[in-house]
């Protein structure tokens, strides 16, 4: 009997490990298509920090049951890589958008105002990428 | 009851190489963008999304052949494409990464 609940465990934990594999390459995938449909830079930031975020974040749970379920091994690094990354995606976004808007990459608007440029007009800021 | 244990193992193999399948084409993708992006900063992102799919396949080499030993390797690829990005980040905005001067 205890033999037998083991066996279903197993299998469950095989199952899991399938649906999280797929689930993030799915989304690393999405967010590929992404980065070459989409029209601007800012657009293609949007698809390149957020979707892999959530893939990697996906494959590496995969990793970790399949290191439990096999080899009983709790790896706390593979965790400590979903963490990073959940940390440093977007704080690398913002510093890249931010540079490409001083290096005077103009965003694609349709009816809008670019309102980070009159922001800095307002305010009389220095940048150096301009002049 | 062990025969679908053999099957959802030989499902995980199979599913494993599905996924290396996927994030070759995202890589090839990536590469077409690197190659012709209209500027530096979409070489910068598609840089960046090149790192996370460089985890993604140490994660799932860690998968296919078993073993414990590329999670630091994919903690490690984490923390250089973190430097890289910021690096590449400020290079584009100033012309310099360390700025000397304290204003």
């Amino acid at each position: 009997m205890l033999s037998l609940i083991e066996t279903w465990i197993d299998i469950i934990l095989n199952i899991s490990i399938v649906c999280f594999i797929l689930v993030g390459t799915f989304f690393i995938l999405s967010s590929s298509i992404g980065i070459n449909r989409f029209p601007d830079v800012y657009t293609r930031l949007h698809a390149a920090t957020k979707a892999p975020t959530l893939g990697i974040a996906s494959i590496l749970i995969g990793a970790f049951i399949f290191l439990y379920g096999t080899k009983g091994i709790f790896s706390g690094k593979l965790l400590l890589a979903i963490a990073f990354v959940l940390l440093t995606s977007p704080v690398g976004g913002h510093m890249l958008s931010r540079a490409a808007h001083r290096v005077g990459v103009k965003p694609v608007l349709k009816n809008q105002h670019d309102a980070y440029e009159e922001a800095l007009k307002k305010r009389n800021i220095h940048r150096p990428g301009e002049d | 009851m062990n025969d679908i244990l053999l099957f959802t193992e030989k499902m995980i193999d199979i599913a494993v190489q599905i996924s290396f399948i996927g994030i070759a084409i995202s890589i090839v993708l990536l590469l077409y963008r690197i190659v012709i992006g209209p500027s530096n900063p979409d070489r910068a992102v598609a840089l960046d999304a090149l790192g996370i799919n460089l985890m993604a396949i140490a994660g799932l080499s860690s998968i296919l052949i078993v073993t414990s030993k590329l999670n630091d390797v994919i903690l490690l690829i984490g923390i250089l494409l973190f430097i890289g990005t910021v690096a590449l980040s400020k290079y584009m905005e100033k012309g310099v990464i360390i700025d000397r001067d304290m204003d």
